[in-house]
């Protein structure tokens, strides 16, 4: 997994430097969460969009060491935790991947568990399997007030979904937690109003600008690590409705369904009821990239289960302060 | 007189032109503005099989309607209009491009003003079944001449007018797009812009949005796209002299040993190497920068758009929102002039305290005078005494802290602020700097 890629001739030039500019702008606006905040915090949850968003964090706060290894290593701390939204139904190897890598860079993570909330009533599940993807929004909200954050740097992309396109890059978030389409402050320049009220909070997009391809192409590039799922692996699947559903213990095969063996990887990972993963043959980050280029379906659109539900799915659950 | 760039002209600026292009669109309501980026994107195959699909399902056997394309939210669905400004991404082989899509209706020109601060190019629409063509000289509507001006207001470096819906005209569209084409070229000019080009298009059919019109023979200009990907990125100047805003300063590391501050900004302008005598503003104290680093590396160098991470050879007192200068090239002032763009529904009122951001400082300020209004539709000024929302004027200004201002025809980050109302925290204006005097 995760060998770097030979990143010469395969990049072109145009790239290179759009790559380039789309890294300074996120390097600017992590630094800018560091200096206008108290209390932020960075989204973990070891999807790819997180996983750049961790590096970029590492290059805006740390140095480089001086030997090259086979992936980058850097000095220095971050003054930033991460703050992982557990579903309880995250798929192990991604949970394994991120407590390797929390250690690696000696980051302080926290963990935020929806079993907690449901422990505590605040989250109630209508049956037991239901998927806990919506209801990861309550649990997150509590953490945010529990431990005061005043800002949470997310992996989201304004090229994910339509109503991520009106995002801001500095998204204000009322003390409900709510996001207010409408009321949304015009972002002028770089000259962010980080303002705030006790109990508001903001999330921050350092990657808002970048596409799905510029995010495979930044991995390849950097040699940034990610959990294997993310590349072609055999898998027991089955087939509904047009998505390949992994055969898990929370999502079993239906009455009437077969559960058979394929060649898939992940191009999101969330929670296991909700995330499916695509036919492919793609081990390497290079042979992503390729498969990116040639691909007809969006992110969202061959993955996700959620987002299906209707065109406004990811709006609605956005105002209630989903990521 | 069909101002068309000549081919050697654009094939020099894309070797220039490699950073990503960030244009914004600007039409009034029906223009077919939605057409026109869906169409965009869709010759530039950045739409994909499953959203293809969706609109097809909603056309149910008619045409698909390549607008749906970028109506977001579900309000703007309700409604049948844009709201907020969408981001939309799409390139070619030569270009990359940002679009930022601000919506037309005249009370969200604080919209506009949002797309068009930090956007390289400009495409305004330009409807010509709207136009009464048969009289000389075209009268423009007030949207398009509210659009170019706003856009000149923020010093957007290029305009392009698309004149759209050409296939809409029974006959006469060789003649009806040299009338509007002459109108725009006058109106320009008296307003100061300069003009990267004019297109005839038909957003709806595709005519010169991708690909070359085979309807329009008469034409022989480039397509909309081919000037989009020659235009330049706007860049600050690295010559000159230095001024970064601090944005955050590095605390000392964990390890042990000599843990230097290090100061982090993005440079305004200018360059800034290890050996540089630099002044920090406002306690106005010098020292020589030892080392600089970007990205995670330590560097030679770092130049205008870059963030650099500076280590000074002595311990100064340097807060966030400090300023780094070359010494002795900036005098902070604490009254100025400036054009301000008014967002807020509630009026601006002279004499209420405000917040204003200017680089990474926030201060406290007052308007102590407006001056006038400015008519968009006239380009005149007007006297008044309040702005209100979606107004632009000319206001005195008085700060509590003195401010290293430049002009914002000279520089956008030494040159442009924000107004922030202390009682809601709405973002209520825009600031651009007319002259420090």
């Amino acid at each position: 997994m995760n060998a770097p890629l030979e990143v010469e001739g395969f990049i072109p030039e145009l790239d290179q430097r759009h790559l380039d500019a789309l890294e300074e702008e996120a390097l600017f606006i992590l630094r800018e969460v560091a200096g206008a905040f108290e209390r932020p915090a960075l989204l973990f949850s070891s999807g790819k969009d997180s996983c750049v968003v961790l590096h970029l964090a590492e290059k805006a706060f740390k140095t480089k060491a001086s030997e090259a290894g086979a992936r980058p290593r850097f000095e220095g701390h971050l003054p930033i935790p991460l703050l992982h939204v557990d579903t309880g139904h995250n798929f192990p190897e991604v949970l394994k991947f991120r407590d390797a890598r929390v250690v690696e860079i000696g980051a302080r993570l926290l963990v935020a568990q929806v079993e907690d909330s449901i422990k505590r009533g605040t989250v109630r599940l209508a049956h037991p399997l239901e998927s806990r993807n919506n209801h990861q929004t309550i649990t997150l909200l509590e953490a945010v007030e529990e431990h005061h954050f005043d800002c949470l740097i997310g992996g989201g992309r304004r090229d994910e979904e339509k109503a991520r396109a009106k995002e801001r890059i500095f998204s204000h978030r009322d003390s409900f937690g709510q996001w207010q389409p409408k009321e949304q402050r015009p972002e002028l320049w770089s000259l962010f109003n980080t303002r705030i009220k006790p109990g508001e909070h903001f999330r921050a997009f350092p990657i808002s600008n970048w596409t799905e391809l510029d995010v495979w192409l930044y991995i390849a590039r950097e040699g940034i690590p990610l959990p294997d799922i993310y590349y072609a692996h055999e898998r027991q699947v089955i087939r509904r409705r047009g998505l390949l559903v992994p055969s898990t213990t929370v999502t079993p095969a239906l009455e009437g369904e077969t559960i058979e063996t394929a060649r898939v990887r992940f191009r999101t990972v969330g929670d296991m009821t909700c995330t499916c993963p695509v036919e492919s043959t793609a081990r390497t980050t290079a042979e992503i990239v390729a498969e990116t280029l040639k691909v007809t379906v969006s992110e969202r659109g061959a993955t996700r289960m959620d987002d299906r539900t209707s065109d406004a799915s990811m709006e609605r659950r956005k105002k209630e302060g989903y990521f | 007189m069909t101002p068309a760039p000549d081919a050697q002209h654009l094939d020099a600026d894309i070797e220039l032109a490699h950073k990503a292009l960030r244009f914004l669109t600007a039409g009034s309501v029906d223009d077919g503005k939605s057409t026109l980026i869906g169409r965009l994107l869709f010759d530039s195959r950045a739409i994909l099989a499953d959203q293809l699909d969706a609109l097809e399902r909603r056309a149910a056997g008619a045409p698909i309607d390549l607008s749906l394309l970028t109506d977001g939210l579900e309000a703007e669905r309700e409604q049948g209009i844009t709201i907020d400004v969408a981001y939309r991404y799409f390139a070619t082989k030569r270009r990359k491009f940002i679009i930022a899509d601000a919506p037309g209706h005249e009370q969200y020109t604080r919209n506009m003003v949002t797309a068009a601060a930090g956007s390289d190019a400009a495409v305004v629409l330009v409807d010509i079944t709207k136009l009464s063509v048969a009289s000389e000289p075209v009268q423009l509507l007030p949207q398009t001449r509210r659009h170019a001006l706003l856009t000149h207001l923020l010093r957007v470096p290029s305009i392009v007018f698309a004149v759209n819906k050409l296939d809409a005209l029974e006959t006469g569209a060789e003649a009806a797009f040299h009338s509007v084409a002459r109108a725009l070229t006058i109106f320009a000019e008296q307003a100061g812009i300069t003009v990267r080009g004019v297109i005839p298009v038909s957003a709806l059919r595709g005519d010169n949005v991708a690909t070359p019109s085979a309807n329009w023979g008469w034409y022989d200009g480039p397509t909309l796209l081919r000037v989009l990907e020659g235009l330049p990125a706007a860049s600050e100047r690295r010559d000159g002299s230095l001024r970064i805003p601090v944005q955050y300063i590095a605390r000392a590391g964990e390890s042990t040993g000599h843990q230097p501050r290090v100061l982090w900004g993005r440079l305004a302008h200018g360059t800034v190497k290890a050996g540089d005598r630099v002044q920090i503003l406002p306690s106005g104290e010098t020292a020589t920068v030892t080392e600089v680093h970007h990205a995670g590396s330590e560097v030679d160098h770092c130049e205008a758009g870059q963030s650099a991470g500076i280590v000074l050879d002595r311990q100064l007192d340097v807060s966030r929102g400090d300023w780094i200068v070359t010494p002795g090239t900036a005098q902070p002032v604490q009254e100025f002039c400036a054009t301000l763009a008014w967002l807020d529904t509630e009026p601006a009122i002279v004499g209420r305290k405000y917040w204003l951001r200017h680089g990474h400082r926030w201060a406290q300020a007052r308007i102590t005078e407006i001056e006038h209004r400015l008519d968009i539709y006239t380009l005149k000024n007007t006297d008044t005494h309040e702005l209100k929302v979606n107004e632009i004027g000319r206001v005195k200004v008085q700060t509590q802290v003195p401010l290293p201002l430049e002009p914002y025809a000279d520089n956008r980050v030494g040159g442009a602020m924000i107004v922030v109302d202390p009682a809601t925290n709405r973002t209520s204006g825009a600031l651009l700097v007319c002259g420090t005097d």
